[in-house]
């Protein structure tokens, strides 16, 4: 129970938060924490309070696969650095680019393909695949 | 009486070896082989002598091996000429590369999504061992925490014992 006393606070925290079906369980040493956050605010607390509890994430030992609420047809902001996000045909960097979507700019959720991939639209009717690191629901 | 006996057996066996023409083609492919089996790229070469004329077959693996045999056959004492059909090896097929799940029990689709989510950070190279994305280069503290969302949402553990912080 060693993790799971470790990563109390966050676990705390999440409940607090009102993250929907949290799940926490532990696996050999690693504990995996999953469910739906409200808000990219509450999603990056958390997360912020991870590497908090564990400096630089470095022990390897939390899994905290959250995601954040947001159904099909919710906006979501692209947040890469600073570059165009790039929309492909299939859910892979190897997919052909078949749009782009500024920095900043506000797309649609078409769906969540996967974790990774979300299949987005923009605002000119731009449809495919981007990936879900860059995109933030409103 | 002895001695012309013993004179008539010489000049029979003379005249026996003179006219067969066999032994002494052995001898010649004997040679040949010998010569030919002393180098490890000529191994592959076979020779068969009939009439002092010595026929080359079997393999060799490129021109200048081939080129090399005929002369080295040539040159052996008793080969009048050489009828080269020695074959050009294939080259040998390119050895087959690693398996990437070969260190890994994390599948290609998996290990994909981890190489798109980093394409964007530079200077940070991965590779995946047992089941997890073990991380090398530095990053600032942003990157390093999108990483570790990136590889949260591939549901991959990480190693970035050698992910060092931008100064």
């Amino acid at each position: 129970m060693a993790v799971q006393e470790k990563y109390a606070e966050l676990i705390q925290s999440a409940t607090t938060l009102g993250v929907a079906n949290l799940a926490v369980a532990e696996k050999d040493g690693v504990l995996h924490v999953s469910g739906t956050a409200k808000s990219t605010a509450d999603y990056d607390a958390l997360w912020a309070l991870y590497d908090k509890i564990d400096p630089s994430m470095a022990s390897g030992d939390l899994m905290m696969n959250i995601d954040i609420k947001a159904d099909a047809g919710a906006q979501l902001k692209v947040t890469t650095d600073s570059t165009n996000l790039n929309i492909r045909s299939t859910p892979t960097t190897e997919g052909e680019i078949v749009g782009k979507a500024a920095h900043g700019e506000l797309v649609t959720l078409v769906e969540k393909t996967d974790d990774s991939w979300w299949k987005i639209k923009t605002a000119d009717g731009e449809e495919g695949y981007a990936y879900a690191q860059y995109l933030s629901p409103l | 009486m002895k001695m012309t006996k013993l004179l008539m057996a010489i000049a029979i066996a003379g005249t026996i070896s003179l006219v067969s023409c066999s032994p002494k083609d052995a001898d010649v492919k004997t040679a040949v082989e010998t010569q030919l089996k002393a180098k490890p790229d000529m191994a592959g070469a076979m020779v068969d002598v009939k009439d002092g004329v010595a026929t080359l077959t079997g393999e060799c693996k490129d021109e200048s091996c081939k080129a090399e045999c005929e002369k080295i056959t040539q040159d052996v004492k008793g080969v009048k000429s050489v009828i080269n059909n020695l074959a050009i090896m294939a080259p040998p097929p390119p050895p087959p590369p690693p398996p990437a799940s070969m260190n890994t029990m994390l599948d290609e689709a998996t290990q994909q999504k981890v190489k798109d989510g980093l394409k964007d950070i530079n200077g940070v190279t991965v590779e995946f061992v047992e089941d997890k994305a073990v991380l090398t280069g530095e990053v600032t503290n942003a990157n390093r925490m999108k990483i570790m969302q990136m590889l949260s949402a591939a549901k991959v553990k990480s190693d970035v014992s050698k992910l060092t912080d931008k100064k």
